[in-house]
């Protein structure tokens, strides 16, 4: 055992590696009430297959793309199957945990921020293209955009961009692709059609509190440490998203009359959001102002999207895109080395050039992933097909895709599970004779 | 003979379901239906969509009477599914031309008289006397 290697740290980024694994369980529940009951296991499959394909990924390359100590932009090949990520720790990323804790604990983040784009694209994408395109998106954007923020040598890291925990990696990253996405794949066949609800707002909540729960891993956890650092970080996380929450149910409060559910879980989401990238660098009252601002700006455009035709389902672009560059650049406003020593001084700390830093760290991130989204998906489209057609839509995609259901006897039968009609006739049990049916020709 | 068929508030349904029984009918069938009529719309909002409920929630229930219990059937439910606001619901009565009780095989007014038609009123008088407005005895399943 390497006596450099803390106790109390690994112990720390090992629980907040399993609490960041949590969070796409959250985000499956989180987008699965969001659609309707007939979409509702596809839609939690596309972040619960992320959790095997990724994991797999990981292990063979993703992690030696993103964190191998390679070229300035990208990770290189020196780490594919682990060789040489060992029980060890690698000062370049954490000195007192070993290499694998931190592999693991960046697993989890390179599992979510693509599962997040499924958000865009629910209720019409063939889950083969879907499967197909994360593993693309995660080895050819996740992989190279994590090691140019958080790699070791990575050229925004460099620069000196401050991203603590992935505002720029993850969320601005998948919130654009998740635009890109949409707009290519083209909207549901319902759309401006006929309403379309959540069918399940108590999972939503349910999404939502897992993902507040676990965000305290992917925020304190990133400090990779057990100290103050990651104690900041963790009380500008509840913060943000506090404010995040009442500040959204005053909005909605305002427009409608009444503080919706969906609208609170919506806004501690947006909330964490925002404070992703600022929580090891703000202080705790900047996390208030970062909280709120990012629940208006991402309110407003989630208004102004549901007047277009831009079928982007469950809003990944406003509450993750807009909400993150809203985050990254508050950074840039309110980082201070008064709550971050190690950190840096933004805006209001007299250091107005980290603006113009976290700008370029933005731009850079949206550039990579939009265009690299697009490639992806005209690759994919081309090949295996990318939209499920009009039947299989109207039928849902839970039949048409998996061959299950979310609510067994809901779909086309005349009425609910527990009641006589909604019982299905059993077709393919082994040796049954039909009982008591008319006999026919 | 007559087909009564009555579409009330489903809030209303236990005490118009003790209504009924109180007056002796005793063979009721229940459907959940939606329905449009003069009621204002519910709006419900999620995030940007706007929803407007055009069908309200309702609950249709039919009872085949025997002359003497039709009147006493329509004041049941007049009396206990009222509350004066726009949306109680509609009572349609019509003729029926036979009716056959499927086990027995009896016809019209003998296939109308539930067997057990005294015991289950005094149970359903008592349970409300006992519990105000609760569900009375023989809870109907649909």
């Amino acid at each position: 055992m390497n006596a450099a290697i803390s106790a109390g740290d690994t112990a720390w980024v090992l629980t907040a590696t399993a609490l960041v694994m949590v969070m796409t369980v959250g985000l499956a529940f989180f987008y699965g009430g969001l659609v309707r009951p007939k979409n509702a296991l596809n839609t939690m499959m596309m972040s619960v297959v992320a959790l095997g394909l990724i994991s797999v990924q990981w292990v063979l390359f993703g992690y030696s793309i993103a964190f191998g100590h390679g070229s300035p932009l990208w990770g290189g090949l020196a780490w594919l199957g682990f060789r040489g990520v060992g029980v060890d720790p690698d000062p370049a990323y954490a000195a007192t945990i070993p290499l694998q804790a931190h592999a693991m604990f960046q697993l989890m983040f390179a599992i979510i921020t693509p599962a997040l784009i499924s958000g865009a694209i629910v209720e019409r994408m063939r889950f083969r293209a879907y499967v197909v395109f994360l593993l693309l998106w995660a080895t050819f954007i996740y992989d190279p955009l994590a090691h140019w923020v958080w790699g070791a040598g990575g050229w925004l890291q460099k620069l000196g961009a401050l991203d603590f925990a992935g505002g720029t990696v993850v969320h601005i990253s998948a919130g654009v692709s998740a635009l890109v996405a949409a707009r290519m794949l083209g909207a549901r066949r319902d759309f401006k059609r006929t309403a379309i609800v959540p069918h399940n707002v108590p999972l939503v909540l349910l999404g939502a509190g897992l993902l507040w729960f676990g965000w305290f891993g992917f925020n304190a956890g990133s400090a990779l440490a057990a100290n103050g650092l990651a104690a900041l970080a963790f009380t500008n996380t509840n913060t943000a998203a506090a404010m995040a929450l009442v500040t959204w149910a005053c909005l909605d409060l305002v427009r409608t009359g009444k503080i919706t559910a969906v609208g609170a879980a919506t806004g501690l989401v947006v909330g964490l959001v925002g404070i992703t990238p600022a929580a090891g660098y703000i202080t705790a009252p900047a996390s208030l102002a970062v909280g709120a601002l990012a629940a208006l700006v991402s309110y407003t455009a989630i208004q102004i999207r549901a007047t277009t035709r831009l079928d982007d389902s469950l809003d990944v672009f406003s509450c993750h895109g807009l909400a993150g560059a809203a985050g990254a650049m508050l950074t840039g406003v309110f980082a201070t080395k008064l709550a971050n020593p190690a950190g840096g001084d933004g805006w209001l700390a007299g250091n107005f050039a980290q603006m113009g830093v976290q700008l370029v760290a933005v731009l850079a991130t949206v550039a990579l992933a939009a265009l690299g989204t697009a490639v992806i998906l005209t690759i994919v489209k081309a090949t295996v097909g990318i939209k499920a057609d009009v039947r299989a839509q109207l039928r849902g995609l839970d039949l048409s895709e998996h061959g299950e259901e979310a609510y067994f006897g809901e779909q086309g039968a005349i009425a609910g599970p527990g009641t006589a009609l909604g019982e299905s006739v059993v077709v393919s049990a082994v040796a049954t004779e039909p009982l008591g049916a008319p006999a026919t020709g | 003979m007559k087909l009564i068929t009555t579409i009330v508030r489903p809030d209303r349904l236990a005490e118009v379901k003790a209504a009924l029984f109180r007056a002796g009918v005793t063979g009721i069938t229940l459907t959940r239906v939606s329905g449009h009529g003069g009621e204002q719309e519910i709006v419900e909002q999620y995030r940007g969509t706007t929803v407007v409920m055009e069908f309200h929630e309702k609950v249709k229930i039919e009872m085949a009477c025997s002359e003497p219990f039709v009147q006493p059937c329509i004041d049941a439910i007049l009396s206990s599914a009222r509350t004066g606001e726009v949306g109680d619901g509609k009572i349609f009565v019509q003729p029926i031309e036979r009716v056959i009780r499927i086990r027995t095989g009896e016809v019209d007014n003998a296939a109308l008289t539930a067997v057990n038609a005294d015991a289950v009123q005094r149970e359903a008088l008592k349970h409300v006397q006992h519990a105000g407005a609760g569900a009375g005895a023989g809870e109907e399943e649909s």
